[in-house]
């Protein structure tokens, strides 16, 4: 085979993989575009050309008008925020606190330890639902976010513990070792050190992130109140009513993709990090 | 010899995450488990029936055929994903480990459906395959299906309303065992490739010969993870087709199986002991999934490799 023989055939092959990719990706893309696209046009062209994009002619926002007369998107929206960023703070700190426990000192329980908070990793906490409501219901937390920061945080725990302490396993000891011979107390050294994994900690903060933001199950069970809706259980009722405004159904799908794909974009590095670090046996 | 004082920090580093752990997760359930055992009397009172809830969903004809049905759809939308959705994924990662340019575009793009609420993925593909939104119609006419029965209405029919909702998932989900896939792809030493292309290898050959084999561990972490979310799904079949899984219970599965019998539908009242047992029996469920994958795959796995 010639040289210039053989490069004609890698270029074809390249050529048919970026074929083949972009083709998925449109399949991927085209959905999600329709939707946000078909959004801002009028009920008319919806139907009648869905599939073009909006010009003046067709342009309308009735559909987002309708959603901020009803439904309080806005106060959804800041219910999500809530529940996700204490819940985030609580699984990454009190995380990193557990898996440096467990990483940096001998004690007798380590290993049952270790094993008996590994244990969330593969049994859904779904499973106890019945148990749970019935807890909250006891201590009168349903329909709070409290309750839903709390089994989120029981949630997110597990994976927490377990990808953290194996960062901290893998710290230089010399670090450590000087701290301590300068007198430093062992909640001084974890400060200490906490910035030294300031990377994994990003990486367990943005795939813990996506189950807690996007979840349906418990804001529907333990906390479904006007008050306390998370953003997607808010459009999963507003969906349900407004069944037929397909302007505002579309409007709806919308506004609650955005901030889900804005948050992706900002951690999308961390998150494809940390779904290739949890890969490892 | 002195005493070491007992080690108070290793407490207060463990002791949040343990006490929230324990209480919000591990004790309920146990206490579902425990509940799963008793059943309601008149007046509210618990009595211990042992396991004979368990024995009810399994052989009582008013329990067995709702909770044989939601078994079996569960088992084929699982199998859905097992054919489809992880050898695409491994095709997919596949193409984005040949070093191609733009590789990071298409691995984001194509992840994109995953951090999105299935609620909103199931909604936004029910109103596409909607016979009332000009966009599934024309296609069929072009394909010549126009006038098939079960493609015009995909959701809405016992033939195809089931597969149509694997086909969703998997068209979110595929991005994970993509990026896994890739992740152990990537881990490949590029000696290993280098060396078998100048010995003439084709791409084919490479694959099948070095690359697959060097990561059928991750085939495996990938299997019992589709495995557990599966077995676990809820939200998409709530989300299109409402807590009665229709049409006709034809995509009811152990998810919203079990929040039915929990909460109740239309004239049957919610019954939590049962809710507890249905709960019982996904935990069985997924529990002999893992144990297969921990002591019948990883064992065998680590076998062949030392």
């Amino acid at each position: 085979m010639t040289g210039k023989r053989y490069r004609w055939l890698r270029a074809l092959k390249t050529g048919g993989v970026h074929a083949a990719l972009i083709a998925y990706s449109a399949l991927v893309l085209f959905p999600i575009l329709l939707v946000f696209m078909n959004s801002f046009k009028d009920q008319m062209s919806i139907f009648g050309e869905p599939l073009k994009p909006p010009t003046p002619a067709t342009f309308s926002i009735e559909g987002y008008k309708t959603l901020f007369d009803v439904a309080n998107f806005g106060h959804y929206f800041v219910n999500s925020l809530i529940v996700t960023v204490v819940s985030l703070l609580l699984i990454v700190y009190l995380g990193a606190m557990a898996g440096w426990a467990l990483a940096e000192y001998e004690f007798k329980l380590n290993t049952f330890m270790a094993i008996y908070l590994a244990l969330g990793i593969m049994v859904p906490i779904r499973l106890g639902t019945v148990g749970i409501l019935r807890l909250l219901a006891g201590w009168h937390l349903v329909n709070t976010l409290t309750a839903l920061i709390l089994v989120y945080t029981a949630m997110g725990l597990p994976l927490s513990i377990f990808i953290l302490s194996r960062f901290f396993t893998q710290l230089p000891p010399d670090f450590k070792d000087a701290a301590r011979i300068d007198g430093a107390s062992e909640y001084r050294i974890f400060t200490l050190v906490l910035p030294l994994v300031r990377p994994a900690l990003g990486t367990v903060a943005a795939i813990s992130m996506i189950p807690v933001w996007n979840d349906l199950w418990f804001p529907l069970i333990l906390a479904p109140s006007e008050r306390t809706k998370t953003i997607v259980l808010g459009a999963q009722v507003f969906l349900g009513q407004f069944l037929n405004d397909w302007q505002a159904v579309l409007a709806a799908l919308s506004l609650a993709m955005i901030p889900a794909v804005l948050l992706y974009m900002i951690f999308s590095k961390q998150l494809i990090r940390g779904l290739t670090a949890g890969a490892v046996k | 010899m002195r005493r070491k004082p007992f080690p108070w920090h290793i407490t207060v580093f463990l002791a949040p995450a343990a006490l929230i752990y324990t209480v919000f997760m591990i004790y309920p359930m146990i206490a579902s488990l425990d509940f799963s055992l008793y059943q309601t009397v008149e007046g509210g009172k618990q009595v211990f029936v042992g396991l004979g809830n368990y024995i009810r969903l399994l052989t009582d004809p008013l329990w067995s055929h709702s909770f044989w049905n939601a078994f079996r759809n569960n088992v084929v939308f699982f199998l859905i994903h097992m054919t489809l959705q992880n050898p695409i994924g491994l095709l997919l990662a596949a193409l984005l480990a040949t070093n191609i340019r733009g590789a990071w575009v298409y691995r984001t793009i194509i992840f994109t459906p995953t951090i999105l609420s299935v609620v909103l993925i199931g909604f936004a593909w029910k109103l596409i395959l909607s016979p009332t939104w000009g966009i599934w119609f024309p296609l069929l006419d072009k394909l010549g299906l126009g006038n098939n029965e079960i493609a015009i209405a995909l959701l809405g029919n016992e033939k195809s309303a089931l597969i149509t909702l694997a086909l969703i998932s998997v068209w979110q989900n595929i991005g994970i065992p993509m990026m896994l896939f890739l992740a152990a792809l990537i881990r490949i030493p590029t000696e290993l490739i280098e060396a078998a292309q100048v010995d003439g290898a084709s791409g084919w050959r490479i694959f099948w010969r070095i690359q697959f084999p060097l990561i059928i561990p991750t085939v495996g972490i990938v299997a019992i993870l589709t495995f557990i979310g599966n077995f676990n799904a809820f939200d998409l079949i709530y989300a299109t087709q409402g807590a009665l899984a229709g049409p006709n219970f034809s995509t009811d599965i152990m998810g919203t199986f079990f929040f039915r019998t929990f909460f109740g539908f239309q004239l049957r009242p919610g019954d939590p002991n049962m809710g507890a047992t249905v709960a019982g029996m996904m935990l069985l469920i997924i529990l002999t999934g893992v144990i297969i994958y921990l002591y019948g795959w990883q064992r065998r796995m680590e076998e062949v490799q030392f």
